[in-house]
């Protein structure tokens, strides 16, 4: 009797401490999307920090570049890779979106997946956006 | 079988406990931060530089419509929302009516005895009553706004600029109380559906966060006079005010020039020539 309850209960645990699992497997997950690089940037094929890098420290990057800009007025970003940048996140050529043209392939592909809304755009503007 | 002690078991379980806190230590050590370490960040080369950037504004040389056309140029440039502008309702629907009160400005217009309230003389000649006073932020040498900051949003640059970093601003407001002048502006609502065509140069400002004049850092910074200078017709004159070879101190040198509210001993850095 005891034992009986014991191991459907152990079941039932099993069950329910996996079931992201099943979840997953139920349904259809889609695969992360990769940002598309197009016109500028997919001809430059060199970023600022190599991709991996990128990918996983831009906001860090972001965050020292306006310190950089704002506080002691330094705009140019020589990369190790021996790249010059403009310290920017939208304005002139050599910026984020000066190279990476389409902010929406770019930026909110993978920011839509990954669930984050960081607030860039309620004041930078998109060049492209602006009629 | 071999013998094992406890003693010789803990020696090895020691020496293995070390060797695993190492590794982590040696690989963050060894790794050069993201890659940025060798990174340089360096100016344009063209930029402007000054010990303490000033102004001089030739109150000779401004009229109405002159004072109009800087202002014009200084708003535009830096998408300074204008509360008279019409909103364009299918992209900003059910945007509530407008507070006058509630306006942003980087520089305006001001009658001299608002401007100048300790100047107010009894006989004060006919032509200062009627003359349009550009007043805006004084970037001043002992700004108080900067003390008054918590989060340091507003601080003093090297060159004497006091600039605002609006990532950092919270909207305390603390700076507008703290300003003698009310060169600063509070974002009461979002500043977009005011801004007729926006500047692609400069970015907008969101609720929340006070803006002022930020002497066109911006500009300076690729060796460009600043929008005011450059509308205004000779009138007004951006410059180092510790060299005193400068183009400023040289009209300062030569005019009787004044500016606002000395006395509190904030310093101002825009001068008046009268």
């Amino acid at each position: 009797m005891n034992k009986n309850m014991i191991i459907t209960g152990l079941v039932i645990f099993v069950l329910a401490v996996l079931s992201p699992f099943w979840f997953n497997m139920i349904s259809d997950t889609q695969a992360a999307p990769e940002p598309e690089l197009v016109g500028k940037a997919k001809a430059e094929k060199k970023c600022v920090l190599d991709k991996y890098d990128m990918r996983a420290n831009h906001m860090s990057l972001l965050d020292e570049w306006r310190d950089s800009v704002v506080r002691d007025a330094d705009r140019i970003y020589k990369g190790a890779n021996g790249h010059s940048f403009n310290m920017s996140l939208s304005t002139g050529e050599n910026s984020c979106l000066g190279c990476h043209e389409d902010k929406a392939k770019f930026c909110d592909a993978c920011h839509t997946y990954a669930s984050v809304s960081p607030y860039c755009w309620e004041c930078h503007t998109n060049p492209k956006e602006i009629e | 079988m071999m013998e094992k002690s406890r003693r010789s078991f803990l020696k090895v379980a020691g020496i293995a406990a070390i060797g695993l806190g190492a590794a982590p230590a040696i690989n963050f050590a060894a790794s050069d931060s993201h890659g940025a370490a060798h990174a340089v960040k360096s100016k344009n080369k063209e930029a402007l530089s000054a010990h303490r950037w000033g102004m001089v504004i030739d109150t000779n040389k401004l009229n109405e419509e002159v004072a109009e056309q800087i202002k014009e140029a200084c708003h535009k440039a830096h998408n300074v929302p204008n509360f008279d502008h019409e909103v364009d309702e299918e992209k900003y629907p059910k945007t509530r009516p407008v507070n006058h009160k509630q306006e942003i400005k980087w520089i305006w217009e001001e009658h001299f005895h608002y401007a100048f309230p300790d100047k107010e003389d009894e006989f004060l000649a006919e032509k200062y009553h009627d003359l349009p006073f550009l007043v805006t932020c004084n970037h001043c040498k002992n700004a108080p706004c900067t003390q008054a900051c918590p989060t340091q949003a507003t601080f003093k640059r090297e060159d004497g600029i006091v600039l605002m970093d609006y990532h950092r601003c919270i909207g305390c407001r603390f700076c507008m109380a703290a300003c003698p002048f009310g060169a600063r502006s509070f974002n009461f609502r979002d500043p977009r559906p005011f801004i007729e065509e926006t500047a692609p140069d400069f970015p907008t400002r969101s609720k929340g966060v006070v803006e002022k004049c930020n002497l066109c850092a911006e500009r300076l910074a690729k060796g460009e006079q600043p929008h005011c200078v450059e509308a205004s017709e000779g009138a007004i004159v951006v410059g180092d005010l510790e060299d005193s070879d400068s183009d400023i101190r040289h009209i300062l040198d030569e005019h009787y020039t004044i500016r606002r509210k000395q006395a509190l001993g904030t310093e101002p850095s825009v001068y008046y020539v009268m």
